[in-house]
């Protein structure tokens, strides 16, 4: 079916497609990789560029949002008490499209194309884990402000959000406390809900806690109608709520409907904070959450804070962990380069260790092993304004334990 | 002149594939930053899947909604055997990926093990999503499902997929997905001649489909094609099965769409479900529907022309690019239904039109709009 000059002139396409290849390429084995390409950061001028990497479009965009928001506020302040080392912030914003693969991109061309001294962002560890190998490659720096699941170190990455030893474990702690006997975990199927439960029941047997139930459905699914059926069922002293997202809307509506409530069997969540709370389409007053930070907690750097953030942006708006936590990462970042005098990343990090700044949330403090903060863990009950009050307190910054190697009960390996 | 249209409509799309072989494989690698030039490795890769889609759609009228599957099948194989060479240049020959032992126990399912070997990997690149297409495909067209049920099936499928993926974090990575590769086939991936390298291999890739596919339209069994598109009914009246003709070109874009896939995870250090859900699937129609999706090129310009175009708009306009792309994208559908490039045949049809003689039209473009509802 081919006729033959066809044929010929296919086959030279297709030979000079080969040859053309063979001159683009001449690939190196691995181990003898050319040297990577030096720092292209310009510290010349009278300003210091920085990236804002968040999703302002697609499913994360409305939690994303907020915290691009505080990053913008925090270098405007920064910006008018004279910069950082003198410089100006000059802030380059991209879109992670809430797409990990654009997340890869976009770091990638902040980094080597823009020249940023430093990118703060990303929101889901699937956007920090596909950001990881470029950052290392390139030996950038990523602030990363959400709590997550721990297990994870870069020399490259700053976490300014809590490790589960800062969060899911001094809820436990708090439940205890409480004389809870017995406990449901209620996630979404993701890695951050499996991480947790597996650290919530290896810590439960420890602490004498029956897991009674545990439940999943996956990311963004809002039937929750058969799994709330047998938290009624399971009658616990308490839920564990690792629900993400708006999937939690779903959830709290059947957990009304089927006739819990805060008195019978309460709901301590790690991921409704005051922009989702009055979102839950139902009373949740009662209810708990375990964070870092509340709009509630009393400070005058706090005050100044909500103070700021409100004449910015209206006095209608919350604010929440991970805005404070992204806040944060840019004072820490000024007062890392401060210590280093310097916005080279090696000197930053071997600076890094006992950097501390005094947040909205508390003194927090650069460990330099890990590149975590050591902040204080908080549970709070929703009131009636949507706020929280603040129940309970680790009263002091806990160190951070990505690993948890410090808990002699936590079996990685065991389910 | 009678002559020079002849040679033209013979060798024309020869020459255009070889000025896009030399635009990928010269003139890009010369001007492109290494970061500039892996990004446009990324839209080669949609490319690829696109010139698939427009096989099957522009040619063979079956809307295939759901590609990111077999991208996925492909960029999963690929991304599996990458997370093994990972592992094991670390850890040795029975090291497991870092996100079994993070949020497993540490164990391997049994059917990661023999991606461990590079050549069954790229077997199982061209193997497993044709396998697939057969089986389904067989299934859906002996039953002659087709037009927006056809459509719907298929877009059913990427988000069942895009679901287990995410639903199995301790074999998939979940919505993770696979990343962290450090190794391609022995090749550093930190190294930007490597990277390179992987550029090129995708360009060739493209460049191969092109002709394969301009070859296909000119055989008997690319008339057939656009015969069974045009009256399925009339083709199986002349005594051919339209199921076996459509089963041939759905398979082949599978096959296009999975290599794609398995190009993507290197050239972006990661796969995950976004990348082959059901959004993944419609950009990636988006592009063909672009570029024109009944002619040879339309697709693979349309899917760069797109990629390029998520890139710029959103370095440019980082809050508002979603707005422009989508009415760009209206403005297209409304006024050059049959994309971009139908303005080219158009001028030329319109020049053709002034003379005499009468041609029968060289790119079978589809009439109406509708077939969807066919």
């Amino acid at each position: 079916m081919f006729q033959s000059r066809t044929r010929f002139a296919t086959g030279t396409v297709l030979a000079l497609t080969a040859a053309l290849s063979l001159s683009a390429c001449g690939g190196s084995k691995s181990g003898e990789a050319s040297a990577s390409s030096a720092s292209c950061v310009d510290t010349s001028g009278d300003t210091i560029k920085l990236g804002f990497l968040n999703s302002t479009s697609g499913a994360m965009a409305i939690s994303e949002q907020t915290v691009r928001d505080s990053l913008s506020l925090a270098a405007t302040q920064i910006n008018a008490a004279g910069g950082i080392l003198g410089k100006k912030i000059e802030p380059v914003v991209e879109d992670g499209a809430s797409d990990p693969a654009v997340f890869a991109e976009k770091i990638e061309k902040l980094l080597t194309g823009d020249c940023v001294a430093a990118v703060f962002g990303g929101w889901t560890s699937a956007s920090r884990k596909a950001m990881l190998p470029v950052v290392e490659a390139d030996n950038g720096l990523l602030f990363y402000p959400v709590q997550y699941e721990g297990l994870e170190a870069s020399k490259n990455i700053y976490y300014t959000g809590a490790t589960t030893n800062q969060q899911i474990i001094p809820a436990m702690d708090f439940l205890k406390s409480k004389g809870v006997k017995t406990l449901f975990l209620a996630g979404s199927d993701y890695v951050f809900p499996r991480t947790a439960n597996k650290i919530i029941k290896q810590y439960a047997a420890e602490l004498g806690i029956e897991i009674v139930g545990e439940e999943y459905v996956p990311l963004d699914d809002d039937d929750w109608t058969t799994q709330v059926a047998k938290i009624v069922e399971a009658k616990p002293d308490f839920v564990f709520n690792t629900i993400n997202g708006s999937s939690n809307v779903g959830f709290v509506k059947a957990y009304y409907e089927q006739g819990l409530s805060a008195k019978t069997t309460p709901i301590i969540s790690v991921s409704i904070a005051e922009e989702e709370a009055p979102a839950m389409g139902k009373d949740v007053t009662g209810q708990f959450a375990a964070w870092n930070y509340f709009q509630s907690v009393k400070s005058p750097t706090n005050d100044a804070f909500i103070k700021a953030f409100q004449d910015e942006y209206g006095a209608d708006r919350p604010t929440s962990d991970p805005m404070e936590a992204a806040y944060t990462s840019l004072y820490l970042y000024k007062a890392l380069v401060e210590k280093a005098d310097s916005f080279d990343v090696d000197e930053i990090n071997d600076a890094a260790d006992g950097v501390t700044f005094d947040a909205p949330e508390g003194t927090v403090t650069i460990d330099g092993e890990n590149h975590h903060i050591a902040k204080t863990a908080l549970i709070g009950q929703i009131n009636a304004d949507n706020q929280f009050d603040v129940v309970w307190s680790s009263e002091k910054p806990i160190e951070p334990d990505p690993f948890l190697e410090g808990y002699a009960w936590w079996d990685p390996s065991a389910e | 002149m009678k002559q020079l249209q002849t040679w033209g409509r013979t060798w024309g799309p020869l020459l255009a594939i070889a000025l896009v072989a030399v635009a990928l494989l010269m003139v890009a690698p010369a001007v492109l930053s290494p970061f500039r030039l892996n990004n446009l490795g990324k839209y080669v890769c949609w490319a690829i899947a696109g010139v698939g889609i427009g096989l099957a759609w522009g040619r063979g009228g079956m809307l295939v909604m759901g590609q990111g599957v077999f991208f996925g099948l492909g960029g999963y194989a690929m991304a599996m055997h990458l997370k093994l060479e990972a592992a094991m240049a670390s850890g040795g020959p029975d090291a497991v990926p870092d996100f079994m032992v993070l949020y497993g126990d540490g164990t391997m399912p049994g059917w990661w093990e023999p991606f461990r070997s590079g050549a069954f990997t790229l077997a199982a690149i061209v193997v497993l999503p044709a396998l697939v297409a057969v089986v389904l495909g067989w299934a859906i067209f002996k039953r002659r499902v087709k037009g927006a049920y056809f459509a719907i099936l298929t877009q059913a499928l990427a988000v069942v997929f895009a679901t287990l993926l995410v639903a199995t974090i301790k074999q998939t990575g979940g919505f993770n997905g696979l990343n962290q590769f450090t190794q391609f086939f022995g090749y550093n991936l930190y190294d930007p001649v490597n990277k390179r390298m992987i550029y090129s291999i995708a360009s060739v890739a493209l460049v191969v489909c092109l002709v394969l596919v301009w070859q296909l339209y000119r055989s008997r069994f690319g008339e057939l094609l656009v015969a069974t598109r045009d009256a399925e009914e009339r083709v199986r009246f002349l005594g051919h099965d339209p199921a076996n003709i459509k089963l041939v070109a759905f398979v082949l874009a599978a096959v296009m769409a999975s290599i794609g896939g398995a190009l993507f995870a290197p050239i972006t250090g990661i796969i995950s479900p976004s990348d082959v859900d059901a959004t993944a699937s419609i950009l990636l129609i988006a592009g063909v529907a672009l570029g024109g999706r009944a002619l040879l090129l339309g697709p693979a310009l349309g899917a760069l022309a797109v990629g390029f175009g998520r890139t710029t708009l959103s370095e440019t306009f980082p809050d508002q690019w979603t707005y422009f792309l989508g009415l760009l994208f209206i403005v297209v559908i409304l006024f050059l239904p049959a994309g971009l490039g139908s303005m080219w045949s158009q001028a030329l049809g319109r020049l053709r039109s002034s003379r005499p003689t009468p041609t029968r039209a060289s790119a079978p473009t589809p009439t109406d709009e509708l077939e969807v509802a066919r």
